[in-house]
């Protein structure tokens, strides 16, 4: 008995490594490769143009990873991205300052998370239909708001920098907070309870975990990043759009989430991949743009690397349980 | 002082038109097992439910170590040492042994963050204190045997203090050589004298190898209650079978 489990222990352990391992050799080999080709790829300021490119998609993949972990999904998110720095543009044009105005932004983001969170939950409507709907009716509302014209973001030049535009500021505010969410999702409470619901939902709930405050939680969290990646990437641009973010950065959050190692099916994912996913995602995105390939044949690349990571994440998934599907 | 755990008096439970229970009385001393039998409908799961405190009952009294208590949520029995084992087991496949071990009661060092080096020790001692034997506690449960799963939701249920311990169908769906394991685990908790364990069964040869009482349901009552030694599988089905015959003759 122990020989046949510690064999397919020792098996498993190896694949586990692999599938870490495996998205980390991809990503190097294609730095490799575009920096052997181009001879821009390895510069200062394309290596920061390409932090900029990979910190959206870090961030809100966090909160996407979360949500898949306990077996949810946001869509909404990129529409908060739009909304949440209108939010803070408004309420310093009302004299309320640029501090309060993140505030009452981060308050409507955890806001609408909840209402995600609590139709989900609450009213058992799956959430990709949940989200589906708060998607349109956030940036019917952002359009109203706004009235369909982009803004320019209020503050200063240093808090600009500070949040964003300078250097590789929103690289590391990235990195911040992936170092915090890894934390929360292997040292936390939370983290192991987001497993174990998207694990085992009916398990977990008769452990005494309470699934609907973990999930609703999760929502509040990706809704709020998505806020704060918004806000971010205003400051950075120096302006705010109500058509930034959108269902373009959604779906490469939750795609840096799955070629990072993240189950769709729930219950297993990393943080640390989602970085690296997006990291991937960025270099791909960079490295091609360099190379002068076109838009429509970087969504092609993009498409084959999502089924192409898809494939894999379930097949060394089932191989690393012994065979079974 | 009473060796009595668990007493229930006269338990009701109607789900609106629908009655599930009406009027079951059981009792459970420490160091006995009490095994309950009865096929699908016949309210078993519905009582279960009431004694770890997840259903109200409709009227009836429940008692532990003598003294009368209103259960309010799963949590409030488990502060009473209830625990319960389901057919599910409660385990969370793509989680090792050890986070199993202490679902929901995690280990946590003075920063608030998980003590995963305490909980792997604890954990294997506690495996090893009980006698359930895997290769390591690091170990995903998703790689282990139906048994060895089993054999885990048990220990996790011992480990935290439980002293009336509920198993739902501790034997189903195993081969023989794991049921013998999950049996001997059993009676190795029965042989501490403290824990009273109360297991719903289906298959009546098992629950008179294993339980010292039993108990037998049907139709939300109780046909029958005795001791394990003195009654045999032939006896219990007779029961069974007069109950049908009753039935289906109001029935015509």
């Amino acid at each position: 008995m122990s020989a046949t489990t510690l064999t397919f222990r020792q098996r498993g352990t190896k694949l586990l490594a692999l599938r870490e391992a495996s998205i980390i050799v991809v990503a190097l080999v294609l730095v490799i490769y575009f920096s052997v080709v181009n001879a821009n790829f390895l510069t200062g300021p394309n290596l920061q143009t390409l932090s900029q490119f990979i910190a959206p998609s870090a961030i809100i993949a966090c909160g996407e990873i979360m949500l898949l972990i306990c077996g949810e999904i946001d869509l909404s998110v990129g529409q908060i991205f739009a909304l949440a720095p209108f939010i803070m543009a408004f309420t310093d044009h009302a004299g309320l300052g640029m501090f309060v105005g993140f505030v009452f932004a981060m308050i409507v983001s955890a806001l609408v998370g909840l209402i995600n969170g609590a139709i989900t939950v609450l009213l058992k409507v799956p959430s990709f239909v949940t989200t589906l709907g708060t998607l349109f009716l956030i940036n019917g509302f952002t359009l109203t708001v706004s009235k369909g014209y982009p803004i320019n973001t209020p503050g200063g030049q240093t808090m600009a920098n500070i949040f964003g535009a300078a250097g590789y500021n929103e690289f590391l505010w990235a990195v911040l907070i992936v170092v915090i969410m890894h934390v929360v999702l292997r040292h936390r409470r939370w983290g192991l309870h987001t497993i174990a619901v998207g694990g085992n939902l009916t398990g977990a709930t008769e452990a005494g975990i309470n699934a609907a405050r973990i999930k609703i939680g999760n929502f509040m969290l990706t809704s709020m990043l998505g806020g704060i990646t918004g806000i971010l990437e205003a400051f950075r641009i120096g302006s705010t759009d109500p058509l930034a973010g959108g269902t373009n950065i959604m779906f490469l959050a939750v795609a840096s989430g799955v070629i990072g190692g993240t189950s769709l099916a729930g219950g297993s994912g990393t943080i640390i991949g989602g970085l690296i996913g997006a990291t991937v995602l960025g270099v791909l995105q960079d490295g091609f743009t360099l190379q002068g390939i076109n838009a429509f044949t970087f969504d092609m690349i993009i498409g084959a690397a999502i089924l192409i990571a898809m494939i894999a994440n379930i097949h060394v998934g089932r191989l690393n349980r012994g065979g079974r599907s | 002082m009473s060796t009595e755990s668990l007493r229930a008096t006269d338990i009701t439970k109607s789900f609106g038109n629908i009655s599930a229970l009406s009027g079951i009385s059981l009792h459970v001393n420490k160091g006995e097992v009490l095994g309950i039998l009865g096929d699908n409908g016949a309210g078993k799961s519905t009582l279960m439910k009431i004694i770890t405190g997840y259903h109200k009952p409709t009227s009836g009294q429940m008692f532990i170590n003598g003294e009368a208590v209103t259960l309010t949520s799963v949590d409030h029995a488990r502060s009473l040492g209830i625990e319960c084992v389901y057919q599910d087991l409660a385990l969370v496949n793509t989680l090792p042994i050890y986070h199993n071990m202490f679902l929901n009661r995690e280990l946590r060092n003075r920063f608030g963050m998980l003590d995963h080096g305490a909980m792997r020790k604890r954990a294997a001692a506690a495996l090893d204190d009980i006698g359930v034997q895997v290769p390591s506690v690091d170990d995903e449960v998703a790689m282990l045997s139906g048994g060895q799963r089993q054999a885990i939701a048990i220990a996790r249920a011992v480990y935290s203090n439980a002293k009336i311990l509920l198993l739902d169908e501790p034997l189903a769906a195993m081969g023989a050589r794991e049921a013998g394991l999950i049996i001997d685990l059993i009676q190795r908790q029965q042989a501490r004298g403290d824990i009273s364990i109360i297991m719903i069964m289906h298959n009546y040869a098992q629950t008179l190898e294993i339980a010292d009482r039993i108990m037998m349901m049907q139709r939300g009552t109780v046909t029958f209650e005795g001791n394990a030694r003195d009654t045999s599988v032939e006896a219990l089905l007779d029961i069974v079978r007069r109950e049908y015959r009753a039935m289906r003759a109001a029935a015509q």
